[in-house]
């Protein structure tokens, strides 16, 4: 969210990166004339050969593949009673993961046994709260957190709130319980790395539509499948950033640990592990965001909280109150964003210096324990402390006032977003989908593995062929170059509000404080919740889901721009002024190109954060492979279409991401 | 030594503290009040009952209603379920539902759980009578009252053009949750449309709903009882007429929906357990209208469900003694 975002999703991307291709400058211009030759031939084909091999599948139709995923999952609905791997492998998951979300919810959200309310109230687990983000972060992000957990009560949703910060705690507990063994795997064990980088792709990209319904056939309705749905998607981050952060390890310092005659384990515990402590929590951190980012859709498992109240505010279109509770989930988002970066700062000083605030911290922290444990103890025996008081006044503000901005937007700016709705799906949108769903399919793979070996070498062209392959394969071809069309607009328009937002915001540090609290909102708002205006805005179309994505996509893309620009060194930037060029220039010819590596980085992300939008996209008329999602989410006889649908989407972000990865190394080195 | 008195001094301002506010809290203590402590103390009879409540407004109003009358009149538990239908029928095998109240057809469900898995019944009609099919905005149907004919329809084919019906009309379907048939009907019908996938229940209300205010021109597939007919009245497009078996060909189908008894199922356990519940849910029976005024409690007065079935079970005292008798 903040700048964590950056910095830790390089090495996500970077993490199986083989040796670079040897830098070829000279070659560069004829690189660019090979990929416009490529187009050429493809266009001149499409006008020949167009409509002939589309694979096209109309809405209802399915394929043998889609057949056979559907009989898998009922035979496994048949026998779950008595399959002993149900009974006993899949059952005992549950028993233990259900009973740890139990507790926790008992904890502090709902009424445990004997009390009509959690064993916690509201001034214990601000307290706790407060307490914590100083113990780990600063006084700073402990005002911010006290601040933050008694806005949501404010809101009127403080049980809802609690529901979802229990879940959240127990799906990132469990997940970092089994996310930093296999990272620190992964970070020793390249061969491991490899095996387990494409199961992660799997993860962050399949999209929740998919596993959802078959997770509650093995987990059964309840906590247990919302915390392994919500895992599955957050546990990712932290395998990745924890393996970059052993690699990122200088060889130097194992190196001399070996020689002091350090074993394998002792480098490992004393050596390797403390010193990526700071990045690894950038990892939970990560981690904790793309949890909360999963609360709505839990919510259509039962998943009690927030995403509740979001899912059902939108049956009725009531914009307000889901706005509300979005809210809510952005605050809760920011308070732990910034705890955890402020807690992966301080490992960073308390390894660096051991000074004399050490000596102060003890006795200070007993009492903030001391504080706390009373202020628990209140909140466990005295109503006032236990349930939130108020009526939650300041929520019904918030809902009339989004109300009536909402109502006023949809009033007044429909007529111009039209006009720019039609210029753009007529004039950019329609033919580009044309040329790829109506080439024939081998002309569009072919141009693809083509574009592929031009841009990122032959590795990538590889990956691309088994890519495009494995896509005629899962017979949601056509709707997959649909797909494809509005992925690519959306990545365009991402990119040219991420340069434009990203120098400005990495020139001025003014500009960025301001617009960052912005970003991190866009990221973290369910986008259910700004769904309804946009449909209001722009009707059940395309680009209704292509704004949607953008909405998603563009913050990282203009974060990352951001960090790049600035970290163009000072001098170069001083040496091109007093050169007299002017600003134009300087962010044309130095800042830019100097940020190359950052701009490619910014593609490939703002790329796969577009992919993720396409279910999303598929409710407000994208049609395509998020609808094929969201059909076989909602009836069975789509079930395979819809995995089948997913995989497609899966291979497309597989594919994309390795020709962009590919193409940085190249532009890099 | 002066730094170790400092701490003594700034812990025994924080004892000091922490004593005025423990002598300075009354009020009243947590479990002092145990007049709410919930109607599970009642009978003991009905035990928990697991409903589910599919995500729409009119299954909301039938899962209200039920669960205020088992709650309050025989004294269940009831555990209310968000789930999607699918996810939902899932649960009937393992116990974790016991019934869903309103069921839109579901052929393919039905085969799969009550036929095949035996895990569940069905436990009759809700009363409620679902209508599927093509809808326009009412100012449409005013301004060209020959609309309503599917035979007109072609006529009118350039203005339902978008941006994405590539040059046909628009024909807007819509929720993934519900069968259609639209695509196959355009094709057997021969009309100049195109089914343009909206994707959800949302996408489809915001799509009539400036359709009215606006005056523009819009076609789609909708169903009704539905809260948002209280809005704005959308008025159905006559298709040939639905003759028994004239869907039974996916590819073939050039007839109108059928009419849909809606009705309840329940896990076979459930119907066996000798619940008191289990008969309201068998007995339970409303019309479109009493839905209706429920289902408008909450989506239009903004009513929480418990207190729109508990408005609407006052009024009709003996439409529920029926059920519970």
């Amino acid at each position: 969210m903040t700048v964590a975002v950056e910095k830790t999703e390089k090495p996500q991307k970077t993490g199986s990166v083989e040796p670079p291709a040897p830098a070829e400058s000279v070659r560069k211009v004829s690189r660019s004339m090979v990929v416009g030759a490529i187009l050429v031939v493809w266009l001149v084909l499409f006008v020949v050969l167009r409509g002939k091999q589309t694979l096209a599948l109309a809405a209802a139709d399915l394929t043998d593949l889609h057949r056979w995923f559907n009989d898998v999952n009922d035979s496994i609905g048949a026998n779950r009673n008595s399959n002993p791997l149900f009974l006993y492998f899949f059952n005992e998951i549950r028993l233990v993961i259900d009973s740890l979300v139990t507790f926790v919810q008992e904890l502090i959200s709902q009424p445990s046994v004997g009390r009509p309310v959690p064993q916690i109230g509201w001034l214990g687990v601000v307290g706790i709260a407060g307490y914590v983000s100083w113990a780990v972060g600063n006084w700073r992000v402990a005002l911010l957190a006290v601040a933050g957990f008694t806005f949501l009560g404010l809101q009127g949703l403080w049980q809802e709130s609690m529901d979802t910060l229990a879940l959240t705690v127990s799906a990132v507990f469990v997940a970092l319980v089994f996310a930093i063994p296999l990272g620190v795997w992964a970070g020793l064990s390249d061969r491991f790395n490899r095996f387990v980088t494409p199961f992660l792709d799997l993860m962050q990209t399949m999209p929740t539509f998919v596993y959802l319904a078959p997770l509650t056939l093995f987990f059964q309705i309840g906590p247990a499948s919302a915390t392994i749905a919500t895992l599955i998607y957050a546990a990712p981050p932290t395998i990745r950033i924890t393996a970059h952060a052993i690699r990122s390890v200088p060889e130097t310092t194992v190196e001399a640990a070996d020689s002091l005659g350090a074993t394998r384990r002792q480098s490992l515990m004393k050596v390797l592990l403390p010193m990526s402590k700071r990045t690894v929590v950038m990892g939970v951190n990560q981690t904790i965001m793309a949890a909360l980012a999963m609360v709505t859709i839990a919510a259509l498992i039962d998943a009690p909280g927030l995403g509740k109240t979001v899912v059902q505010a939108l049956q009725t279109l009531d914009v307000g109150t889901a706005f509300n509770a979005g809210l809510a989930i952005v605050v809760m988002a920011i308070v732990l964003d910034r705890v955890t970066t402020a807690a992966s700062a301080r490992q960073e000083a308390a390894r660096l210096s051991k000074n004399r605030f050490i000596t102060w911290r003890r006795p200070l922290l007993a009492a903030g324990a001391a504080v706390t444990a009373v202020l628990a103890y209140l909140s466990h025996t005295y109503l006032w402390a236990a349930e939130f008081p108020g009526e939650g006044s300041t929520g019904s503000t918030i809902r009339s006032t989004a109300d009536s901005v909402t109502t006023w937007v949809q009033d007044n700016l429909s007529g111009v977003t039209n006009a720019f709705r039609d210029a753009l799906t007529n004039s950019l949108l329609n033919p580009f989908q044309a040329l790829l769903t109506d080439s024939p399919w081998w002309l569009v793979g072919a141009a693809l593995i083509a574009l592929a070996v031009v841009l990122g070498g032959w590795r990538a062209g590889v990956t691309t062929a088994v890519c495009v392959g494995l896509l005629v394969g899962t017979g949601v071809w056509s709707d997959g170059m649909t797909t494809l069309a509005s992925t690519l607009v959306a990545t365009v328009l991402v990119m040219l509000l991420g340069v434009v937002f990203g120098v400005w915001m990495g020139r001025s540090a003014l500009v960025d404080r301001l617009i960052r609290p912005t970003l991190d909102a866009a990221q973290v708002m369910p986008p259910f919740v700004y769904l309804v205006p946009f449909l209001a805005l722009f009707g059940a179309t395309r680009f209704t889901a292509i704004v949607a994505a953008v909405v998603y996509a563009a913050p990282v893309a203009m974060k990352i721009i951001a960090d790049g620009v600035r970290n163009v060194p000072a001098t170069t930037v001083e040496a091109a002024t007093s050169a007299g060029c002017n600003t134009w220039q300087i962010i044309t010819k130095v800042q830019l190109p100097m940020a190359r590596g950052a701009l490619t980085l910014a593609t490939n992300q703002g790329l796969i954060y577009v992919l993720s939008m396409v279910v999303v996209g598929g409710l407000v008329g994208a049609g395509a492979l998020g609808y094929d999602v969201v059909a076989g989410f909602s009836q069975g006889q789509l079930f395979g279409k819809g995995l089948a649908a997913g995989l497609a989407i899966v291979l497309l972000g597989v594919m994309f991401d390795r020709i962009t990865q590919a193409a940085a190394r190249r532009t890099s080195a | 030594m002066a730094r170790q008195a400092r701490q003594w001094r700034v812990g025994a301002v924080g004892i000091a503290v922490l004593g005025l506010t423990l002598t300075a809290c009354s009020g009243a203590k947590v479990g002092d009040s145990s007049s709410d402590a919930g109607g599970s103390g009642g009978s003991g009879k009905c035990g928990t009952f697991n409903l589910a409540v599919n995500p729409w407004v009119g299954y909301e109003a039938n899962a209200a209603v039920i669960a205020y009358v088992a709650e309050h009149d025989l004294g269940c538990k009831v555990t209310q379920k968000d789930l999607k239908e699918e996810i939902a029928w899932q649960g009937f095998g393992t116990g974790e539902v016991d019934a869903v109240v309103e069921n839109w057809g579901h052929d393919d469900l039905k085969k799969k759980y009550i036929t095949d898995q035996k895990t569940a019944v069905d436990a009759g009609p809700t009363g409620n009578e679902g209508l599927i099919g093509w809808y326009v905005p009412p100012w449409l149907a005013k301004a060209h009252p020959d609309i309503l004919d599917w035979n007109n329809l072609d006529k009118y084919a350039a203005e339902f053009k978008t941006s994405e019906s590539g040059g046909k009309g628009q024909l807007l379907d819509g929720d993934p949750s519900f069968v259609t048939n639209d695509e196959a009907l355009v094709k057997n019908l021969k009309l100049d449309f195109k089914v343009v996938y909206a994707g959800s229940e949302t996408a489809l209300i915001q799509a009539f709903r400036k359709a009215e205010k606006d005056k523009e021109w819009v076609i789609g597939y909708f169903y009704e009882p539905q809260w948002f007919m209280s809005e704005v009245p959308l008025e159905k497009v006559k298709l040939p007429e639905y003759k028994e078996g004239c869907d039974a060909d996916p590819e073939k189908v050039d007839c109108d929906y059928p009419v849909y008894k809606l009705d309840k199922i329940v896990s076979k356990k459930f119907s066996e357990s000798g619940s008191p519940a289990y008969d309201l849910v068998k007995n339970f029976t409303w019309t479109n209208d009493d839905q209706n005024v429920v289902a408008k409690y909450i989506a239009v007065d903004k009513m929480t469900p418990e207190a729109a079935a508990k408005k609407w079970v006052e009024a009709n005292r003996d439409k529920v003694d029926a059920w519970i008798k």
